[in-house]
């Protein structure tokens, strides 16, 4: 199709052999600028599985670009010890009970915002992302207090419960962006056909936005998993993050970097698994649904 | 697409509003509480009323703090919208290509962020670290613990590594709505690549550009982990952003008041900023007939 509108144009011109160089230069040029943003990304996660391959002694030995003596020691450490391993078990606890609040919340809150206009709509929207924009930091303390009185402290669904601050606005942004694509003539439909609201929901509208809903999910245990402050805060023991057992590393004898290295890239593990599965709406995720 | 009124719709919002409720308004009115009040400890509480947030108002250590998390937020922003724009324009447009870009560009973006602040620390350091070992090879001093500096080149270098990604994943979302029709049409009128980008790409992107400037701006003023663990807020208090104060007001010194005042006042401001951008970005929606 190009082709038809382009060659009469070029047909007309006499510039052949700057022409074919300009092609060229357009072809190489964005995969090179391509090529060095992604060495610069792939670089310190290259270096952090590096130290992870190394044992402590060889990381301040000398300098090396790559493992002289490969060892998984570290990671035998890691998956043997409970205390550091639980510290996985723990943050995915938190993170699927988060994400299953998130959606189960957000999915009636988007339907209505998507479909209904009623009194206060717009501000409890705008209200809802607010959230979204509260620091952490201010809500640390006051969790703590709340929780804390409650009898909720150090157990996962407290922390679940707090990442819903901004995982449940973000859900119902997301959820909400997706809805708006389906059509409004099938519920109209299938009430026609005799649908309850709670059937024609569950049987037929949760089907057509499948995607919308994995996408919604994926940002939750995202957000979930790489949040820090408000999980390390919310427990002491029994439902402590990884984030919060790295910090272990630290001891008398000196840093563990190996160690270290290694539970930072068993945490990249989980994140990079999904992505695969919503690689193509991962920018309508973060657009809030709205590209 | 036009909507009907109903005001059972309500119904369905109120467990998201129930839930929202318990873990935002209620932790909020704490907040607010402390925030006009004084205490001795024992539980003992006396009406402070604006005392806090004349004091606040009035101490050096919170506007110089305001004053670094603005200049961090303006300097990423600065750095990360025209890359992620640039990177995006540079994006393979499908196929295998645009997959595998992809998925390596989200990579930071998924990595939990006391991961991401541990990754700095260690590539930055001069002994094990390749960058630091490079730069000091080099020739160059650089020491993120001692250097005000190196510090803050470390920080910004890092927060573009880890989300510079997103800006030109939305750029690139946006770019691929375009039709290519738009293209040809602007091939027959001869316009220039400038030209191209400056008329065509660039509105058709504005949508998102607002939504990832919004979530930069956000995520920015909210900084916490990977300062925090890269830098701990120093050398001396040269990357005390607002958030690392406020924890180490609140948690490490208890003072309850001032904190909770510095809270508001923190709290406000990202409404404001945000609200304005919110704005902007409904009426670009409305204009767009979306």
């Amino acid at each position: 199709m190009t082709d038809v509108t382009t060659q009469p144009i070029s047909g007309a011109k006499t510039v052949t052999p700057a022409a074919t160089r300009r092609k060229t230069s357009r072809i190489n040029g964005p995969a090179i600028v391509m090529g060095l943003y992604l060495l610069f990304l792939l670089l310190p996660i290259y270096w952090l599985l590096n130290m992870s391959l190394k044992t402590n002694a060889e990381i301040l030995g000398g300098f090396s670009l790559w493992p002289r003596d490969l060892t998984f020691a570290n990671y035998t450490k890691i998956l043997t010890d409970p205390s550091w391993y639980m510290g996985y078990v723990n943050s995915m606890i938190y993170v699927v009970m988060n994400t299953v609040i998130s959606i189960t919340v957000a999915l009636p809150a988007a339907y209505a915002f998507s479909r209904y206009t009623f009194l206060g709509d717009k501000h409890l929207f705008f209200w809802l992302l607010t959230n979204r924009m509260a620091p952490p930091a201010v809500f640390a303390l006051p969790f703590f207090q709340l929780y804390s009185s409650v009898g909720l402290f150090d157990t996962h669904i407290a922390v679940a419960l707090a990442h819903c601050l901004f995982n449940v606005p973000l859900a119902v942004w997301i959820l909400e962006g997706f809805m708006r694509g389906v059509p409004k003539e099938i519920d109209e439909t299938a009430y026609i056909d005799g649908y309850s609201f709670g059937r024609f929901f569950i049987r037929i509208f949760t089907p057509l936005i499948a995607s919308g809903i994995g996408v919604a999910a994926f940002f939750c245990f995202m957000f979930s998993w790489v949040e820090l402050l408000l999980s390390r805060t919310l427990t002491s023991v029994d439902a402590k993050p990884i984030a919060a057992t790295m910090t272990r590393t630290v001891s008398a004898s000196g840093m563990d970097w190996g160690v270290l290295a290694a539970a930072g890239v068993l945490t990249i593990v989980p994140g990079a698994l999904v992505i695969y599965f919503v690689r193509n709406y991962i920018a309508k995720g973060f657009a809030l649904g709205r590209v | 697409m036009n909507k009907t009124v109903n005001q059972k719709a309500w119904f369905l919002v109120l467990p998201v509003l129930v839930l929202v409720a318990f873990s935002a308004v209620i932790p909020l009115m704490t907040v607010v509480n402390y925030s006009v009040q004084d205490t001795f400890g024992n539980n003992q509480f006396f009406w402070a009323g604006l005392e806090w947030f004349r004091e606040m108002l009035d101490s050096e250590r919170m506007w110089n703090a305001l004053t670094r998390q603005l200049a961090f937020s303006a300097i990423i922003l600065a750095i990360e919208i025209p890359l992620g724009i640039f990177v995006a324009l540079n994006m393979p447009k499908k196929g295998f290509w645009a997959s595998f870009c992809l998925v390596l560009m989200s990579l930071p973006l998924l990595i939990p962020w006391n991961v991401v602040g541990t990754i700095w620390q260690i590539f930055g350091r001069v002994d094990i670290g390749l960058l630091g070992y490079t730069l000091d090879k080099l020739g160059i001093s650089y020491n993120y613990t001692q250097d005000f500096i190196a510090a803050w080149a470390t920080l910004i270098v890092m927060d573009v590594w880890h989300w510079t990604s997103l800006v030109a994943l939305l750029a690139y979302a946006g770019l691929q709505s375009i039709p290519d029709a738009y293209y040809q049409a602007a091939k027959i009128d001869q316009a220039s690549r400038w030209k191209v980008f400056r008329y065509i790409e660039l509105p058709k992107m504005a949508g998102v550009l607002m939504i990832a400037i919004l979530l930069r701006f956000m995520d920015s003023f909210m900084i916490y982990t990977e300062p925090f663990v890269v830098t701990g807020g120093g050398p001396g208090n040269a990357t005390t952003f607002l958030s690392i104060d406020l924890v180490k007001m609140a948690m490490g010194q208890f003072d309850l008041g001032p904190a909770a005042a510095f809270s508001i006042m923190y709290f406000l401001v990202i409404l404001l900023i945000s609200w304005v951008f919110y704005t902007v970005m409904t009426n670009l929606d409305k204009r767009d007939g979306v």
